[in-house]
């Protein structure tokens, strides 16, 4: 047994006993041939003090539900290594988005602005009987975007969407944007384009990049804005 | 305590959950016009449904031919005839068209060089009536449960369906006729408690894997909406049939999909020998799950596993093109690296069998009606999907099955309600005057207990009861420990203390409500499991041996029927299995072999 402990510095805020939010260190001794990921541990952490308050479901990376500030950095707490972890390990919520308690932040706004993109295929011609066909290579188009698990660790961890959650999209929903404009069965490339061509929803994005260092999945919003930006080009000219 | 003391809130209907069944039943009520509050412990798309990898089977034959007769015969069979055959019919005939619906709806299937859907062959799907490995399973690469459970929350956003995120519903309200006026449910952010009063309510809250140790569940799956069933008075059907998957990771649990096996991996022992071909000479590594997993686990007793604990089997994909890997299981090697430290492309997985889906449940017809022992709707209940028992999956559920299921029967479910509600069939009918009061006197008990239980220990001491004495291989002296275990473990249950008292985002009461419903589930589970005196699909037994006069060890004479366990004095009793089907003839009793 390769037992050891960890030290952890945690975002603890209940807003039912607490005036403000602070930092307490926790430390828990954890198994390296069991516990792989920090989320194993955050359940240990969680064994000895069930008020520590955290999202989580899948423990896979499929569900979204674990995703928070890690040592600076947005990721999910199911698929990082805890042997890589600098310590104390510091936790904190996403930042940027109001916290409800401890880990748990409000994503309300994060939805509405995936919502905002009429993220659902738009297709008003009469339903075939069968299915509508699609080419491999035109099916290949959604690859790197349909895979998004709505964790948000790209949205909070972009300045732009920081100072303008309200007005500006973000890497996420403009990521399953451009999901829809690429997949040729969608009829309504033309009005996505018309909603995005704004100073703020779409033009915030500046492309530091953030989004693309932080995701999970390995996905490039980034690089999705991109040419969600060269079909307005194109279709003006 | 009155029905003063919480607010009510009202609604036509009321869906609990919202995972595969759960969001395509609130698509056939949103569009249909109806009053719906859809409630979700979970932001919908971070429910268990979005976990399936290898596809969801229809007989599209886009590949080769094939027939929904065929898909039925093969349901059948992988139920060890324990499926009702009027469900599985309506579910195998059905599956084409909601298939292609979900496409309809943006599904990102992929897709043959002809642009048609996609399908790659799966465990027990056979052509000509279990002639050979067919193609039926319809896959968006290894990530088909996450494409689908996106496409039809996308869906839902289009019909402004009404979502209560990150609400836990604890009770189901009964009244004195038995019909069903709703759900009792939490709000997690503020801790507040309401009544939802509707003409219907669809149960589509998912399996209870968590009733054991290892499991490829998530950690919501803990069986709520069972609990409350059985805490309202509805038996549990056939519970103790429960699917190990054969393929999860050692160790970490996490599901490597059987598409694995249906693009070509092969699994193998220590020897490097394929020994699938000993044990199911016609389709080896795609027999159904239950005979693969019987399989390793014998490999494994017999010496033949690998590892320095000789504890797991190794799946085997070094053989296919790498490009094949890249294009068709990028998720399974994303696993493979994250959770096993190795490279699919370059070793093999090691895996082991892990529990993974409930083929018991709610008991229902194919309607998504719940129904009483006698065969009668219980009026203004129903159920889809894993909770539910219709029962298409019966001893044994064939792989894609499942995504199947929530779709057929999520669609019908919403259809039966907005028929019962439209004919008048069911109505808002007063509230009990006391109707709160069990729930929220469960509530209080757990707010004050002092020098009770620890949640976390106790559901361990669950899950490891369920694991020792209930696993692939059951063994009598075992199922009767483990039913004395059970009720000691209730004895912890009923007395779990939490040292979290917070209003706000309260975890430590959520898993402790939680385990109220696991509870029910593992009880329910064992009871059940100790009692048939048979081997039959998953539930196989060292006193039921495989002789002439009962092959694989099945009883048809005493045991071809559906076991019905209820709460109330933990009493079971028996209904008949469903051998007629809706247009077709028969599919007789036969010895099952692959």
């Amino acid at each position: 047994m390769a037992t050891s402990t960890m030290e952890f510095k945690i975002y603890r805020y209940d807003p039912d006993k607490d005036d403000a939010p602070y930092m307490q260190d926790m430390a828990v001794e954890v198994d390296f041939a069991i516990d792989r990921k920090l989320l194993d541990v955050l359940t240990r952490l969680k064994a000895g003090d069930d008020t520590l308050s955290y999202r989580r479901s899948c423990r896979e990376g499929i569900c979204g539900s674990d995703a928070m500030n890690i040592n600076g950095k947005n990721g999910l707490a199911c698929l990082t290594d805890i042997k890589d972890l600098k310590q104390p390990v510091v936790l904190r919520p996403l930042p940027g988005l109001p916290v409800i308690r401890d880990l748990i932040v409000d994503m309300t706004q994060f939805f509405k602005q995936y919502h905002s993109v009429k993220p659902y295929l738009i297709n008003e011609s009469p339903r075939p009987e069968r299915e509508r066909l699609q080419s491999p290579e035109e099916r290949d188009e959604l690859n790197g975007l349909y895979e998004c698990i709505l964790c948000a660790c790209c949205s909070t961890s972009c300045p732009s969407f920081w100072w303008n959650p309200d007005k500006f999209v973000g890497p996420a929903g403009l990521l399953n944007a451009y999901r829809f404009i690429a997949d040729t069965r969608d009829e309504a490339t033309n009005e996505r384009l018309d909603d995005l061509e704004d100073p703020y929803r779409l033009f915030r994005c500046h492309s530091i990049m953030n989004c693309v260092d932080v995701c999970p999945k390995n996905l490039n919003p980034t690089e999705a804005i991109g040419k969600i930006k060269e079909m307005m080009v194109r279709r003006a000219i | 305590m009155s029905k003063q003391s919480i607010p009510v809130r009202k609604f036509d209907a009321v869906i609990v959950g919202a995972g595969g069944s759960g969001l395509r039943a609130a698509i056939q009520l949103s569009e249909g016009g109806l009053k719906t509050a859809v409630l979700s412990k979970v932001f919908p798309t971070r429910s268990h449904t979005v976990a399936a990898q290898g596809g969801v089977s229809a007989s599209l034959g886009n590949s080769e031919e094939d027939h929904w007769h065929w898909h039925m015969y093969d349901t059948v069979k992988g139920s060890d005839w324990l499926g009702d055959q009027d469900a599985i019919e309506y579910m195998c005939r059905k599956a084409p068209e909601v298939v292609v619906e979900l496409e309809h709806f943006g599904m990102p299937f992929d897709r043959t060089d002809e642009g048609k859907i996609y399908q790659r062959p799966f465990g027990g799907h056979m052509s000509n009536f279990g002639e050979k490995p067919v193609r039926r399973a319809c896959a968006a690469a290894d990530r088909t449960g996450h494409a689908m459970l996106h496409a039809l929350y996308q869906r839902n956003v289009r019909a402004n369906t009404q979502f209560f995120v990150e609400w836990m519903a604890l009770d189901l309200i009964r009244d004195e006729s038995g019909q069903v006026l709703g759900v009792i449910a939490l709000e997690m952010e503020t801790g507040e408690v309401v009544a939802f009063h509707a003409k219907a309510t669809i149960f589509a809250t998912g399996g209870a894997g968590r009733i054991y140790y290892s499991s490829t569940n998530a950690f919501i799956n803990t069986g709520d909406g069972l609990g409350m069933a059985a805490r309202a008075g509805i038996p549990l059907e056939d519970m103790e049939f429960w699917q190990f998957h054969p393929t999860g990771v050692a160790g970490a649990g996490v599901l490597i999909t059987e598409g694995v096996r249906g693009e070509g991996g092969i699994l193998r022992n220590s020897d490097n020998e394929r020994f699938m071909e000993r044990y199911a000479p016609n389709a080896k590594d795609l027999a159904s799950r239950d005979v693969v997993s019987r399989a390793m686990v014998t490999e494994i007793n017999e010496g033949r596993g690998c590892g320095p604990n000789k504890d797991f089997v190794l799946l085997d994909i070094t053989h296919l093109d790498p490009a094949t890997i890249m294009k068709r299981l990028p998720g399974i090697r994303e696993i493979s690296i994250q959770f096993a430290g190795i490279d699919p492309i370059q070793a093999p997985i090691p895996v082991v069998p892990t529990c993974h889906y409930q083929m018991g449940g709610i008991p229902t017809n194919f309607k998504g009606q719940v129904v009483s022992a006698d065969g009668a709707p219980v009026k203004g209940f129903y159920a889809a999907g894993e909770v539910a028992c219709a029962s298409v999956h019966g001893a044994n559920r064939l792989g894609t099955n499942s995504l199947l299921d929530l779709l057929v029967f999520g669609k019908s479910s919403g259809d039966s309600v907005i028929e019962d509600v439209a004919s008048g069939d069911v109505t808002h009918r007063d509230l009990p005057a006391d109707f709160a009061e069990f729930t929220l006197a469960r509530l209080n008990r757990l707010n004050t207990q002092t020098g009770g239980s620890n949640v976390n220990e106790t559901r361990l001491d669950l899950q490891r009861t369920m694991q020792k004495h209930c696993g692939v291989f059951r063994f009598k002296d075992m199922l009767a420990e483990g039913v004395d275990k059970i009720v000691e473990i209730e004895k912890a249950v009923a007395r779990t203390e939490i040292k979290d008292k917070s209003q706000v985002w309260n975890t430590a009461r959520v898993e402790a409500l939680e385990l109220d419903n696991l509870i029910e589930v593992a009880k329910a589970t064992l009871v059940s499991a100790e009692a048939r005196k048979e081997s039959r699909g998953a539930h196989v037994r060292d006193d039921a041996p495989d002789t002439p006069e009962n092959p694989n060890g099945r009883d048809d004479v005493n045991w071809h029927k559906h076991t019905l366990w209820q709460r109330e004095g933990s009493s079971l009793s028996y209904k008949p299995v469903t051998m007629t089907p809706l247009t077709v003839e028969t599919i007789a009793l036969k010895t099952r072999s692959y």
